[in-house]
């Protein structure tokens, strides 16, 4: 089949600002991902398209980016998933600055995974020569917090991120509900203490694009009340 | 620019990451990677680490280094696997420790599955007797690697490591056998950094890309390697390439081994569980070597099955496991079925053919991650090496499942340990001239060069000749033929152009760079593959079937020399395993 992809375009040591450029393939297949169009893009038509990407299948997190509207990974979509009779339309992931093409400045996405303290917490020392004992239950209650890859998806979707840039954002809250609710970890207060001020837990209003764009599917607004229900009913 | 750190760290994959962990807060240290560092190819392993902490059943570490020599079919070096398997069992727990999140037993301890190649024996009197598959395999569901990437990402984050993240490292500054550091340029503004250190250390990662179809990241190109053998030093046993049996037909994604480690089956055209055949006692966990074989000896004696484009490929059936037990070990691999060929692996048997998946080769390296300058044994000061770049070598001719993962978590901690030590007596060595010049000249060529030759073309032709010619089975004619072609390509490499003449985020001159550093490591592999006259682990000569002990127990040690490269030879290490036929 042939399509038509329109992608926005911008190149600070050249332009202005960024502007949609359209190009048209031939004979691709309905099983291509969207990273192998813009491949095709990059490798047979216009070697200045920027994109990131590396696993190609879902794990890495590098090509998040928005494509018709919603944010998603170029890899994990196949064209058979989209509307291929109309103009397909890629554009960088909001809320970022870009860098160049659909290559955004992640620093801030980051820097908010970093405050949350993305580690175990612990006071007791563990057993020397073993592991320390958890149910499989309780363990399985971290494995869909735990699929989180990173890619950024879910925070730059949310409007409380449009409406204010110190936002911690739903990708974070998720990381501390997996170390929060991990029968491990002893940091009690002082992580929900982290998120629970004016630029936490309270902006999300449960508008659940988080959960319509994760490409892992994860319930990430359940995640966020279990914090909510947590903060709320500890003791002051 | 220079900066000044006593220890760089090139990689932020497992084995990087660990290290950085375990440099002593005293020092500076700086890890360099070309992608974020959760990023890292590490997240993308499955099936699980072995260690044998015996917690569904008794094991050994004498049991898991007997599996691995065996494995690797008796080209590792046994002192090195001895260190490896026994300090698994620490490694794990420490693991934990640190917060990884692993699927547990019902006594709550860490779970563990069984794995191909990994077995003990069926009578414990008699250790050289049967053996049958062992639940040693610790794992997280199917994302074992994506949570130990992830666990010691926070672990660096905890201990407050400096990250130089998208940065692309282009040279190493060795003068008179001294590692001073590397050059490299953000990836984000072009500009080039000289990173001055007392210690350096390659966690780089494989060079999968080098093969057409390959389960490996587009980041899998081998640039530590290629960097290690531009300058003058070995790399070691580069024609053990394995090919995993179970990539996804076309795409070559990886199906863990843990879909046949919970019962999952491989089946010919005419539903035949083909692998009793090949390996009547392990049968669907035999190597990977000996699976990938014979799914290959299926598809040629005509029992393989035809896909819509011409290619073969035969099935993985899981559909018997059940989908509670689908949904719960295997639900990433499962999903990629669903995703990518349409799929639904709880109903239908899942097409597959063996997929590019790990360099046993490597730079070589002592246990304690020293680069070695030689294969006499001696070192290059302050140059280290972990993770699937180095060859301890552990997993010799074939590496087991999980035992990548192990390596990294073993070796990286090794390898801090050692830099930590060298650290307390180490200073800056002055570094001689301009040692980012060779550097801007090779991007202004780049950058400038008329020629015309495209890079994807290239590089698309390297990948396919050396998939038909260099892959599963060899022979002299094939790779003679494969040694004229990567000649031209090489020689077309001097007329590439790219398009994108930019300075901010140039991925098209980044993929010239990797296209070079891919053309450097197909040479290391396909000379040391001519060289070895024999067939053992995954290196199969068509023209030399038999395993040779008496001539070829040793390591193929390659030194870059104008396009003709040079092969020396280092005997392998023998302590307790004597060379056994390598049955199933």
């Amino acid at each position: 089949m042939n399509i038509t992809v329109r992608i926005l375009r911008y190149n600070p040591e050249k332009d202005e600002k960024p502007y949609f450029r359209e190009y048209s393939l031939q004979n691709v297949s309905a099983d291509w991902r969207l990273l192998d169009v813009l491949h095709e893009i990059k490798w047979k038509q216009d070697g200045t398209l920027t994109f990131r990407r590396s696993c190609a299948h879902g794990i890495c997190g590098s090509d998040g980016m928005k494509v018709n509207g919603k944010n998603r990974l170029a890899c994990s979509v196949l064209l058979k998933d989209l509307n291929t009779n109309k103009t397909i339309v890629i554009e960088p992931l909001p809320a970022l600055p870009i860098v160049k093409d659909l290559v955004v400045d992640m620093s801030s996405f980051f820097s908010k995974y970093e405050v949350i303290k993305p580690y175990l917490i612990t006071k007791t020392p563990p057993p020397p020569n073993s592991e320390r004992l958890q149910s499989n239950e309780d363990a399985e209650k971290l494995f869909e917090s735990a699929k989180c890859i990173l890619c950024g998806c879910c925070t730059t979707s949310c409007p409380s991120t449009w409406s204010n840039e110190n936002y911690i954002g739903p990708a974070a809250f998720l990381k501390t509900y997996r170390f929060a609710f991990d029968t491990r970890d002893e940091a009690g207060d002082e992580r929900l203490d982290i998120i629970d001020n004016p630029d936490g837990i309270w902006r999300c209003h449960t508008i659940f694009n988080c959960i319509e764009t994760c490409p892992k599917e994860i319930n990430i607004t359940w995640h966020i009340s279990q914090l909510k229900k947590r903060i709320s009913t500890r003791e002051l | 620019m220079i900066k000044n750190y006593d220890v760089i760290i090139i990689g932020a994959g497992g084995a990087g990451l660990r290290a950085a962990v375990e440099i002593p807060k005293e020092y500076s240290c700086a890890v360099l990677s070309k992608v974020f560092p959760p990023r890292s190819h590490t997240g993308t392993a499955q099936g699980g680490v072995c260690a044998a902490l015996g917690n569904m059943e008794d094991d050994s570490w004498e049991n898991h280094a007997f599996d691995t020599v065996k494995g690797s079919d008796y080209l590792g070096d046994q002192d090195a696997i001895e260190t490896m398997c026994q300090d698994a069992i620490r490694a794990i727990i420490e693991l934990e420790h640190m917060g990884l999140p692993f699927s547990r037993n019902e006594d709550g301890k860490i779970a563990q599955r069984k794995f191909g190649g990994h077995t003990k024996p069926a009578d414990p009197n008699d250790p050289y007797g049967k053996r049958i598959p062992v639940m040693r395999a610790c794992y997280s569901a199917d994302r074992t690697g994506h949570v130990m990437l992830q666990t010691l990402f926070e672990n660096c984050i905890k201990n407050k490591v400096d990250f130089y993240s998208e940065f692309f490292v282009t040279d190493l500054i060795i003068e008179d056998n001294v590692c001073k550091g590397v050059v490299a340029f953000d990836i984000a503004t072009g500009e080039i950094t000289v990173f001055h250190a007392k210690a350096v250390m390659f966690a780089s990662g494989g060079y999968g890309r080098v093969f057409r179809i390959t389960s490996n990241a587009h980041v899998g190109t081998g640039d530590g390697t290629a960097l290690v053998y531009r300058n003058g030093l070995p790399l070691e046993d580069m024609e053990f390439f394995q090919f995993h049996p179970t990539g996804l037909w076309r795409l070559g994604i990886l199906v863990s081994e843990a879909a046949r480690g919970e019962g999952g089956i491989l089946k010919n055209k005419d539903g035949e569980r083909f692998m009793q055949r090949y390996a009547p006692t392990v049968m669907d966990l035999a190597p990977r070597d000996m699976v990938s074989r014979a799914i290959i000896s299926e598809i040629r004696e005509g029992r393989g099955i035809k896909g819509s484009d011409g290619t073969d490929y035969v099935h993985l059936d899981v559909s018997h496991l059940g989908k509670k037990v689908i949904d719960e070990k295997l639900p990433e691999i499962t999903g990629f079925a669903r995703t990518y060929l349409g799929v639904e692996p709880t109903k239908e048997p899942i097409p597959i053919q063996p997929t590019a998946h790990y360099a046993m080769g490597g730079i070589p390296t002592n246990v304690n991650c020293e680069v070695l300058a030689d294969e006499k044994g001696n070192t290059v000061k302050g140059l280290y090496a972990a993770g699937e770049c180095a060859c301890v070598s552990v997993h010799g001719g074939n590496r087991l499942g999980t035992n990548s993962l192990l390596d990294l978590v073993v070796f990286g901690r090794r390898g801090g340990k050692a830099i930590g030590e060298f650290l307390k007596t180490a200073e800056y060595s002055e570094i001689k001239s301009g040692p980012e010049s060779k550097t801007k000249e090779k991007m202004s060529w780049l950058l400038n060069n008329p020629g015309g030759e495209k890079v994807y073309k290239l590089r698309t032709e390297l990948q396919e000749w050396m998939m038909d010619k260099c892959g599963i089975f060899r022979n002299e004619q094939d790779l003679s033929e494969m040694v004229s072609k990567l000649n031209e390509l090489k020689d077309r490499y001097r007329n590439i152009s790219i398009e994108d003449k930019g300075t901010v985020f140039n991925t098209d001159l980044m993929e010239a760079l990797e296209l070079e550093n891919l053309l450097a490591n197909a040479e290391a592999t396909v000379y040391s593959a001519l060289n070895r006259k024999e067939s053992r682990g995954a290196h199969t000569r068509e023209d030399f079937p038999k395993r040779d002990d008496e001539n070829w127990m040793k390591h193929t040690f390659i030194f870059e020399n104008s396009g003709t490269p040079r092969i020396e030879t280092k005997p392998v290490t023998v302590t307790r395993y004597k060379p056994m036929e390598r049955k199933y």
